[in-house]
């Protein structure tokens, strides 16, 4: 094992560890919770179970607040550690050094969205005297529980099983002319195309996303439109926007964009892609809640996620636009 | 959206009032708090100093080494070899190096002695690194009396100190003369420690590498890039160490943290009870506890962190210098340059504030989920 | 307003410390009206006024707020109703050591999340109604007894409940004390809020305030 930087390796594995060990108890504790709940009576159990709600969703919430630091954290440590490889690059050469970096990173992306989506169901379900969300919140967690499993699992496999003296490729291999695979055709997607789809995706969901605030309507078709936005922006980011920025026709990488000699574009698009679709996925999630004790109370979050998630939404097109205007390369 | 301000601003100045009125039970617990994080910030800090001073030094060292191997072993090169080294295809230049190690008695430790590529000490003068200097009270003027390999002292004038600035690699560091260099050591003329190369292409370092291996099969190539790996695994490997001591230190502050959260006294049940008595639900409760824990966090981890900042930037870490430095008498002083690294105050927050949080969470869940009745039943 | 329809509390049930504090109470709290709940010690008045003031849960019964079973509501909920609707004030006083008299008083305005200055100038009214407007920077370990009981009620209106729930208001002072207590529940009544008393000082039923007495023994309604 390399440790290198330790640091952050060991603040990583102890994050998702403890992560992982709060979200077991939480899912076993949801397998209780599913059989045992029985909110018209006062029994001792009753009680019991009542407290350790608290315990729970104190737990998923340092779960989300720990997500984003550590994402950031991981593609941070993967970047910095390239040099270190030979062959890499930059977080992709290290993400590729052995089999588990890159489905370590898919699981904590997935694990965000899921853990936000499940905070915006507790704050609705803690809002309506009914608890019309209980069911549908601890089922969820038994989907979230196994996830952060697999996320320590594999960063723990992944740090464990690095080793200086591999060869790893560049990203040139994942996201370039020369590369095979769904990736490579994604970088291979013709920028008359993808631009085009790109704004048009993106211009429909803020759209969606106003209709919601101003008039209420279309909810759903925003928390939809979001996430099928959040792919088709991945999508353009590797098709045109990261080669307009590197302006370099042939480089396609998403995560050279991290570096410092990019001007740390990443670190400006990804927050606000990610915050952004977070939000709009909740407003969606919570504008589909039709519960009869909630019909105040979800329409308000509703609104409140999608005016984080339009913000900042519309901050990433304008930061991509800005980055495109700026760029001198013609594709 | 106001009323949870105002509803957070309201337990944040209950929770304020707590932490004051509690003062000396507090006190050790951010003690201890703030040693942990000083402790662990100073290894990281330094030893990210470290890797950084090494990889400057590095930036100058040639792109490839060439050292002759007799039955597996290091041996000297010939400098027929050179000539031979030089005729490749994508090699810049070549030049025989002379350095060697010699053990001082007087100062116990290990010196480097090496013969400068350029401006290197006219017959019987040295160059010293600072460190062995003020080991050995030696000024520039004095003499420097060693032992050579036959068992005969040889005097050196000591004619400058080497610059402090990199001091690190410099602190046992002894410049002279070649001819003075050969004598000392025994060694004849037309034979060299190994052969520094310059490559034309650097991209083709590889490629070079092995049309040297080819032509003179009896070598070991060194790579630029292989010798920063090695001093990196050094470095980490020393500052694992700390880390591995550290993490015990971790494991007893969560236990001291977890003990002060579940050790609620009859007082702290009492004081529960009644918020709760008055209105306050499990998750006001909870949401105070937790503020307390993030402010007390918040508390010592700037202290620590700006306490590990001044120690290893401003104070030379006397704390880890033999540690990290080696086990060597000859450690240096000598100042890192300072820097601030977000990502290194984040790792070092999730570090030290996730045992915390971890090992307080239950415990303040039990006190917050307390019966609202309890102050009742007296 | 109230209503207890059967209602039982069982502490430690199925264990060797089992114990019924209250048995089967059906009850119910008048609008406007001063209810005393008068027994010996032990015969369940704290537990009832607990289960009034939904501080108690109750193992078995239900419990009625306006004609709504609050039984069944998850804690959030019913604390909420409870901060709005009760005020209590407890045999103890359960002043916070060490914290100042306006800072004690404020606390149950916390998780409201109103605007601080209000809760701030609502506190500060209502110490000087109960004659503590000079005390109120005081911490309250240096107030005397009658002083603490007046706080006690001064936190008991912050949120401007409709009831006030008092557990032996009179239990640690002397019979001026007492009766200037007694005097400020009776202004309190005159401003149109219901009252329940939990007590056994004959002091409280001298008094012309109580309206209605429901006597206690061994946790059971006497008829």
């Amino acid at each position: 094992m390399i440790f290198q930087p330790a640091a952050l390796a060991l603040a990583l594995l102890l994050a998702s560890s403890l992560n992982a060990l709060g979200l077991a108890v939480a899912g076993l504790f949801a397998l209780r919770m599913l059989r045992h709940w029985h909110p018209d009576i006062g029994s001792e159990a009753q009680i019991a179970l009542e407290r350790r709600t608290h315990l729970v969703s104190t737990l998923v919430v340092l779960s989300l607040l720990l997500s984003l630091p550590m994402l950031a954290l991981f593609t941070h440590t993967a970047d910095a550690m390239a040099p270190f490889f030979a062959g890499a690059m930059c977080a992709v050469g290290s993400l590729k050094a052995n089999a588990w970096g890159l489905p370590a990173l898919a699981v904590m992306l997935v694990g965000f969205f899921l853990a936000a989506a499940w905070l915006v169901l507790h704050r609705l379900d803690t809002r309506g005297w009914d608890q019309p969300l209980l069911l549908a919140k601890y089922r969820l967690l038994l989907l979230l529980a196994p996830l952060a499993l697999a996320q320590a699992a594999l960063l723990w496999l992944y740090f464990g099983g690095l080793k200086a003296e591999v060869i790893t490729s560049c990203c040139g291999s994942l996201f370039g002319p020369a590369a095979t695979g769904t990736l490579a055709e994604l970088s291979a997607l013709p920028e008359a195309i993808a631009r085009p789809l790109f704004f048009l995706t993106l211009a429909l969901t803020l759209a969606a996303g106003a209709t919601l605030l101003v008039r209420g309507r279309l909810g759903r078709a925003f928390g939809v439109l979001a996430g099928l936005n959040f792919v088709v922006a991945l999508a353009a980011i590797v098709a045109f926007i990261a080669p307009h920025i590197y302006e370099q026709p042939h480089h396609h990488c998403p995560f050279c964009l991290l570096q410092a000699e990019h001007g740390y574009a990443g670190w400006l698009l990804y927050p606000l892609l990610f915050l952004g679709t977070a939000a709009g996925l909740g407003a969606g999630l919570a504008a589909g809640v039709r519960a009869q004790s909630l019909h105040n109370e979800a329409p308000r979050l509703a609104a409140a996620l999608a005016r984080i998630a339009v913000a900042a939404l519309a901050s990433f097109g304008a930061a991509v636009s800005f980055y495109l205007w700026r760029s001198n390369l013609v594709m | 959206m106001n009323t949870w301000i105002e509803r957070q601003r309201g337990l944040i100045d209950t929770t304020v009032a707590n932490l004051r009125r509690r003062k000396a039970r507090n006190l050790g617990l951010l003690l201890a708090y703030v040693l942990l994080v000083f402790l662990l910030a100073s290894v990281v800090l330094f030893g990210d100093g470290m890797r950084r001073e090494a990889r400057l030094l590095l930036e100058e060292a040639p792109e490839l080494v060439v050292q002759r191997l007799t039955a597996g072993r290091h041996d000297l090169m010939p400098a027929q070899w050179l000539e031979r080294i030089a005729d490749l295809r994508g090699v810049a230049a070549v030049e025989g190096r002379l350095w060697g190690y010699h053990h001082d008695a007087a100062v116990g430790a290990n010196l480097t002695l090496q013969v400068p590529r350029e401006a290197a000490p006219a017959a019987g003068r040295v160059h010293l690194g600072a460190t062995l200097a003020r080991l050995r009270g030696l000024a520039p003027g004095d003499v420097l009396s060693l032992r050579d390999h036959a068992g005969q002292p040889h005097a050196f004038v000591v004619e400058a100190l080497l610059d402090s600035r990199s001091e690190l690699v410099s602190a046992d560091l002894v410049l002279l003369g070649e001819a003075d260099f050969r004598a000392f050591f025994g060694i004849a003329a037309g034979l060299y420690t190994d052969a520094a190369l310059r490559v034309v292409n650097p991209l083709e370092t590889r490629t070079v590498a092995e049309k040297v291996l080819a032509r003179l099969p009896a070598t070991r190539v060194i790579s630029r890039e292989e010798m920063r790996r090695t001093y990196d695994a050094v470095f980490n490997w020393r500052q694992g160490l700390p880390l591995m001591v550290l993490s015990v230190l971790l494991a007893a502050f969560a236990l001291l943290a977890w003990d002060k959260a579940s050790g609620l006294s009859a007082e702290e049940r009492r004081e529960i009870g009644i918020l709760k008595a008055l209105g306050w639900d499990s998750g006001d409760v909870l949401a105070m506890k937790l503020w307390e824990g993030a402010l007390l966090s918040l508390l010592a981890f700037l202290l620590g962190y700006t306490l590990a900042w001044l120690h290893v930037y401003y104070a030379g870490a006397p704390l880890f210098e033999p540690v990290l430095k080696g086990w060597s008498v000859l450690y240096p002083h000598f100042a890192l340059a300072p820097e601030v690294d977000i990502s290194r105050i984040v790792s070092l927050a999730l570090l030290t504030v996730l045992p915390y949080v971890a090992a307080t969470l239950v415990p303040v869940w039990r006190a917050a989920t307390l019966d609202p009745d309890e102050v009742m039943r007296e | 307003m109230i209503e207890l329809v059967g209602v039982g509390k069982t502490f430690n049930p199925g264990r060797d410390n089992e114990f019924h504090a209250v048995r089967e109470v059906s009850l119910s709290i008048e609008a406007g009206r001063v209810t005393a709940l008068r027994g010996p010690s032990g015969s369940g008045k704290t537990t009832l006024l607990g289960l009034i003031g939904g501080l108690t849960r109750p193992s078995v019964g239900r419990l009625r707020l306006h004609g709504r079973d609050i039984s069944a509501l998850p804690e959030r909920f019913l604390t909420a109703l409870r901060r709005d609707t009760f005020g209590f004030v407890f045999q103890q006083f359960q002043l916070i050591r060490d914290l100042s008299v306006l800072d004690n008083v404020m606390l149950p305005a916390v998780p409201t999340g109103r605007p601080h200055a209000d809760i701030r100038a609502r506190a500060l009214r209502l110490l000087d109604e109960v004659g503590l407007g000079r005390r109120a920077a005081a911490r309250v370990q240096w107030l005397s007894g009658g002083e603490a009981q007046r706080a006690a009620i001064a936190r008991a209106l912050i949120n401007d409940p409709p009831v006030i729930l008092a557990d032996e208001p009179t239990a640690h002072l002397d019979s001026a004390l007492s009766r200037q207590i007694l005097e400020i529940l009776a202004e309190l009544r005159r401003c149109g809020r219901t009252l329940v008393i939990a007590s056994h000082d004959p002091l409280v039923f001298e008094m012309d305030l109580v309206e209605r007495v429901v006597d206690l023994r061994d946790g059971r309604v006497l008829a």
